[in-house]
């Protein structure tokens, strides 16, 4: 359901406990009510916090005595002393007195070079002695940074004083000060953009340190203006984690989830906060208005979501994290369904998916995810008695089933929707909940007698734990089957890992649907048997093709070198017709059509199948028939209204192999400066060297291990090179866009790639034909064409025969592509626009294409 | 080659010998009233007093640290389990703390010095020091959770001078053993620090957990690889595990440390548990059988006994090991490594 890399990824530290930011938490202080207080910690971390900030701060406290009295009974709760500490204090005695009651280790926030930097590396010193992480604030002798080079300058700075004295890069995490913005003031305007910048420069110059910030600073000018607050706040993450903010002081409640917030608010709020527009705070402050009496707009918000139906209405409760009404309209859905389980299996397993979904792509975070997760579990707890009641009286259970999520693991939602369907399958479940250790599994299967094992896991330790149970299952002499299940888990890990380390059947259960079919499989008297056999089958060829991919295997590259293929070079093609660079500004889109591959782009759309057969299929027919018609309608208005023009280059180059590489030879004029000179036997060549990878994996018997150099002749030979780019799809897709039509959106832009390949195609056998004129008399089919039957080949940079991205600012250079075919290249290589196809030409009668794969360390040294 | 050197250097080729149990040596010496207390005149009943052997009866812990030599072990510890002030006061011997640990250390060295003048092999004193017996991290009191019976400065202070002894009577490293509470570690780890400042050359630390549940946590809370991210920056020699259960029981524990730990790894568990009379039964070849499988897992750098082990557990051991490859400490990538009870790790 959710990713335990996305969770690892950014981390909350949560801030309640901290007497400047919360009055409530300072009220309590104040008043001696430290039971009170340990309260609020054991909230924050039940609602997500990965690291509690501890901070006490205060005038009117001694702060040393507050700290070290909190800190003590906090270590005497269980559920709040599992996650380590943030000792929060401007002062370093109060700091320092907190470490020193402090198991475990703890970070110190913060240190900083305000004073100097004998004071800095003395704390900095200690912290080392005492064991703890520091945050370090980006904060000088002349004061606290506020532009992008100051923040980076200072950081630098402490990072190389830090490490100097071998304190560890990776315990280091840098503050670089988030302020407040749209405050009035224009040179305050840059902050959060200085600030996000900041994250991304001191990362790239420090290796192995993190980030942090202080949140609640940046939205200061919309004091009480909350869900303008929450909107920057919202949105600033979302752009700083992008740049690699790694954590952040936040209160779970003051975050919005990023789609959403109302995008006009998104907007003004991305316009202030990236400050994108001279005006931006002027817009933000004028829109703030209208939001600030929101305690009736949300409620109107809130009547208004609960004017919609029951599907919708459970996706929202859980999506938005609120509870107040998922029992009643969990009753209207069951209401609904035939059986109480279908509920479970629809609506709410929908709405997680959707939660899923938005933390995956960074759009919801942990608390929010947590709130939903317990919303969920209110809605199933609901169900439960139902499903219960439903069961036949006195039905003898089908099997016992333990189940539990493993030892340092706490996520048991799915766990815990496995057991209702299996229950509800007349399955006997005894769940063990969550934080299982082995011997507790272990134990309790053999006291029931159990038939089959379940464990889940979300988090990624958990798999090694799971190889444990195993391990000691085997040690047990223990052979019933054991079920592998949860968000981290996969049939591959499975296969390598947790198979073999059992005597028993281990089967890997994809989700909650699948549960009942293998239980059942396993505990028939007819079926068991087979479904062991042929799973077991399945892990060992996973096993072997993984064993094929084992760095062990690979051949050092002198080796694979030894082993290269050896073409027949008196074969090799003869020199271009018409070399040089050729320029195609708009080909005439007609043509194309007739050499589209329409099978990808029905794979692009999850239809499964080869067409023209597609069509006639019996699951996905009917609707491939609906959207083939669509893209031949919409295909008659992109070719009579031109949407699209279809410009291409393609050029040809004397070259010679040297080694693994292709050495170019660009003619220059007689004046250095590039030109279409073809002469070869005269003027100046650039020399441009294309490295190209050659396979290193062990090949068997026969086969060689390619490199696509092996193509070309050492003693002279020719190149090509191609780029083709679709224009003038943006329009069309910002009018979809406005009409909120999805369907055309996507229906252009795969039709778009589908041109763009179809212009490769056409290219390719005109150069065949015409310009190279190497197999002038080739006659093919389209269908001929898509199997590639043809002479020679066009491998693509980034694709697997040359996956080395870096070839294409080469190719481009060679061909010109921006000025003779628009394209422009962005900084992860990516061609704009998206419909593009570039790759080289290779003619030698016996190119071919293959897949690089894994090299070994020695290539990419070389 | 400084001693950690010259360890590191040994490990590399073998697996090394701790040696085995000194209280249940004693106790299995039947020691009269009068072998304790000796001349020293002091108030209370000395009986029990396992470290104060050292000035009344120096040739018992001798004799036990010859016997373990002489079957291979390759570390002797010091007899000052509780050679400490904390522990001290209730022989009313606290101050004679430094010259136990002082005369500990020298019959350590001494018969170290014998054995190697014999055949050139290297062998190692680690001056012992236990947990004493209150904790940094626990109230004393269940009505008042924040209640702590002693504080970080003293204990610090405590651990300090029992290090400083033990290093002047010629103890090579400091073993931090039996840490049921890891704050109390980190307060031995700070006094060794000090120390090293004082001395201005290195003492290099071993450490060595104690287990109290079988789902792996020491008593103040800590799973084994918390436990290690808490302890990692004393950048010790070895890191491992001691006493509680026996062998059988800590064997997921041994794995999950030697994963995760870029130190050599030491555990020398009790031999078995104790029976219904409070006697260890456990046979050498049993002991010696359990430590051998995690040796050949490659778990393991250094093994030998605590509680229950006789000189005899530790020849078995040495046998089982003998021909074993030892673990290669493994690259840790480096990562933010934070702990509460519980590890927590962000990806550098």
């Amino acid at each position: 359901m959710t990713s335990a890399n996305a969770s690892a990824r950014f981390v909350n530290v949560g801030e309640r406990t901290n007497v400047t930011g919360s009055a409530a938490f300072k009220k309590l202080i104040l008043a001696g009510d430290y039971a009170k207080a340990v309260e609020v910690a054991r909230q924050q971390v039940e609602n997500g916090a990965q690291i509690i900030d501890v901070n006490m701060d205060e005038g009117l406290l001694d702060a040393v005595e507050a700290m070290t009295t909190f800190l003590k009974l906090i270590a005497a709760e269980p559920d709040i002393a599992r996650v380590p500490v943030m000792i929060d204090s401007s002062k370093w005695e109060v700091m320092e007195a907190g470490i020193k009651c402090v198991p475990g280790k703890p970070v110190v926030n913060s240190i900083s070079m305000k004073e100097g930097e004998e004071a800095f590396l003395d704390h900095a010193r200690k912290c080392m002695d005492y064991g703890a992480a520091v945050v370090v604030m980006a904060f000088d002798e002349k004061g606290q940074a506020d532009t992008k080079e100051r923040k980076v300058e200072i950081c630098e700075r402490a990072y190389k004083l830090l490490t100097g004295m071998g304190f560890p890069a990776e315990d280091i995490i840098f503050d670089p000060n988030i302020f407040a913005v749209a405050t009035g003031m224009e040179e305050h305007d840059r902050y959060a953009l200085d600030f996000i910048e900041a994250v991304a420069e001191i990362k790239a110059r420090c290796p192995y340190v993190h980030t942090s910030g202080g949140l609640s600073n940046l939205s200061f000018s919309f004091r009480g203006n909350e869900p303008v607050r929450r909107a920057m706040h919202s949105v600033f993450l979302y752009h700083a984690i992008a740049a690699g903010l790694d954590m952040a002081i936040v209160n779970a409640g003051q975050i919005d989830i990023y789609d959403t917030i109302d995008p006009v608010l998104r907007e003004a709020c991305e316009d202030v906060i990236l400050c994108r527009r001279p005006d931006a705070t002027e817009r933000l402050i004028a829109l703030a208005e209208s939001f600030k009496g929101t305690d009736a707009k949300a409620e109107k918000e809130a009547e208004e979501w609960r004017g919609w139906d029951v599907v919708r209405r459970l996706e929202h409760a859980l999506v938005k994290g609120i509870d107040t009404f998922v029992v009643e309209d969990t009753e209207e859905a069951r209401l609904l369904h035939a059986r109480p389980i279908e509920v479970i299996e629809g609506p709410l397993m929908a709405g997680m998916n959707t939660v899923g979904d938005l933390f995956g792509a960074g759009k919801m975070f942990l608390p929010q995810v947590v709130k939903s997760a317990r919303v969920m579990k209110k809605a199933v707890a609901h169900l439960i008695p139902f499903i219960e009641a439903a069961k036949e009286e006195g039905a003898r259970p089908k099997g016992k089933i333990v189940m539990a999520t493993v030892k340092g693991d706490v996520h048991d939602i799915g766990k815990n929707i496995v057991g209702v369907v299996l229950q509800c399958n007349g399955y006997e479940v005894i769940d063990l909940g969550v934080m299982a250790p082995w011997s507790l599994i272990l134990e309790t299967a053999r006291k029931e007698d159990a038939d089959i094992i379940g464990l889940s896991g979300l988090i990624t330790p958990s798999l090694d734990e799971m190889v444990t149970v195993a391990e000691e299952m085997k040690r047990a002499q223990m052979k019933i089957p054991l079920l592998i299940g949860g968000a981290t888990t996969s049939k591959v890990h499975t296969a390598l890992r947790i198979d073999p380390a059992y005597d028993g059947p281990v089967i890997h259960v994809l989700d909650a649907s699948r549960a009942v079919g293998v239980a059942s499989q396993l505990l028939s008297d007819t079926q068991a048997a087979g479904f062991v056999t042929s799973t077991a089958a399945e892990y060992t060829h996973i096993r072997d093709l993984r064993s094929g991919k084992d760095a062990s295997l690979l051949l050092s590259l002198e080796d694979a070198r030894a082993n290269a293929f050896k073409a027949d070079l008196s074969e090799k093609a003869p020199p271009p017709l018409k070399p040089g660079v050729h320029v195609f500004d708009d080909w005439n889109l007609a043509d194309l059509v007739s050499c589209f591959d329409w099978t990808p782009f029905f794979r692009a759309w999850e239809l499964a199948g080869v067409y023209p057969a597609i069509l006639d299929d019996e699951v996905v027919g009917k609707s491939a028939r609906a959207l083939f018609a669509d893209a031949q309608e919409m295909l008659q208005k992109i070719i009579s209204e031109k949407w699209l023009t279809a410009r291409t280059v393609a050029g040809f180059w004397p070259c010679a192999r040297e080694a693994d590489d292709v050495i170019v030879y660009e003619p220059m004029s007689m004046d250095g400066k590039g030109s279409p000179a073809l002469d070869t036997s005269v003027g100046y060549f650039r020399h441009i060297r294309l490295p190209f990878l050659r396979q290193q994996i062990r090949k068997s018997r026969d086969r060689a291990n390619f490199c696509l150099a092996d193509f070309i002749d050492p003693a002279g030979d020719w190149i090509g090179g191609f780029a083709v780019g679709i224009h003038g799809i943006e329009p069309h897709l910002e009018r979809f866009r406005a009409a909120h039509d999805d369907y055309s959106d996507i229906l252009l832009k795969a039709l778009a790639d589908r041109f763009a390949e179809a212009m490769a195609e056409c290219l390719h056998q005109h150069v065949r034909t015409t310009l190279w004129g190497y197999a002038p008399g080739e006659q093919l089919t389209n269908e001929a064409l898509i199997r590639e039957q043809y002479r020679g080949i066009r491998p693509a940079p980034g694709y697997p025969a040359c996956p080395d991205h870096s070839l294409k600012p080469i190719l481009f250079d060679l061909l010109n592509a921006g000025d003779n075919a628009g394209l422009i290249l962005t900084e992860s290589q990516a061609m704009l626009p998206t419909a593009a196809v570039s790759g080289f030409y290779f003619a030698h009668p016996e190119s071919q294409y293959f897949g690089v794969a894994r090299i070994g360390r020695d290539q990419v040294e070389d | 080659m400084t001693p950690r050197e010259l360890l590191l250097a040994e490990a590399g080729k073998r697996i090394l010998l701790m040696d085995g149990a000194f209280g249940t040596e004693i106790q299995r010496r039947n020691l009269s009233e009068s072998d304790f207390a000796g001349d020293l005149n002091l108030k209370r009943d000395q009986r029990g007093n396992n470290d104060i052997l050292s000035l009344t009866r120096p040739d018992v812990p001798e004799r036990i640290t010859r016997a373990y030599l002489a079957v291979g072990a390759d570390v002797t510890s010091t007899n000052t389990f509780s050679a400490n002030r904390i522990s001290q006061a209730d022989y009313g011997a606290e101050h004679l703390v430094r010259e136990i640990n002082i005369e500990a250390a020298r019959i350590a060295r001494r018969a170290v010095d014998d054995f190697i003048a014999r055949d050139g092999k290297p062998r190692f004193v680690a001056g012992a020091i236990g947990p004493t017996n209150k904790t940094l991290s626990l109230s004393p009191d269940v009505n008042d959770p924040g209640c702590r019976e002693i504080d970080w400065d003293f204990l610090v202070e405590v651990y300090h001078q029992q290090a400083a002894a033990l290093v002047e009577g010629g103890s090579d490293f400091i073993l931090v053993e039996t840490i049921f509470d890891t704050l109390n570690a980190k307060a031995a780890i700070m006094a060794v620090r000090q120390l090293e400042r004082e001395l201005g050359r290195e003492v290099p630390l071993m450490l060595s957990m104690t287990l109290t549940d079988l789902s792996g946590r020491n008593l103040s809370g800590h799973t084994v690889e918390a436990f290690w991210h808490a302890v990692r920056h004393a950048r010790p020699l070895t890191v491992g595990l001691n006493c509680s259960f026996g062998a059988a029981q800590l064997r997921p524990h041994v794995k999950a440390l030697s994963e995760v730990a870029d130190a050599l790894v030491m555990v020398y568990p009790n031999a078995g548990l104790p029976n219904e009379l409070g006697q260890y039964d456990e046979l050498p070849e049993t002991t010696a059988e359990l430590l051998r499988e995690w040796a050949a897992a490659g778990q393991v750098n250094i093994l030998g006994g605590c509680c229950g082990s006789t000189p005899e557990h530790l020849e078995a051991i040495g046998r089982a090991a003998q021909f074993l490859a030892p673990r290669t400490i493994p690259q840790i990538e480096p990562a933010t490594r934070l702990a509460g009870l519980e590890p927590f790790t962000m990806a550098a």
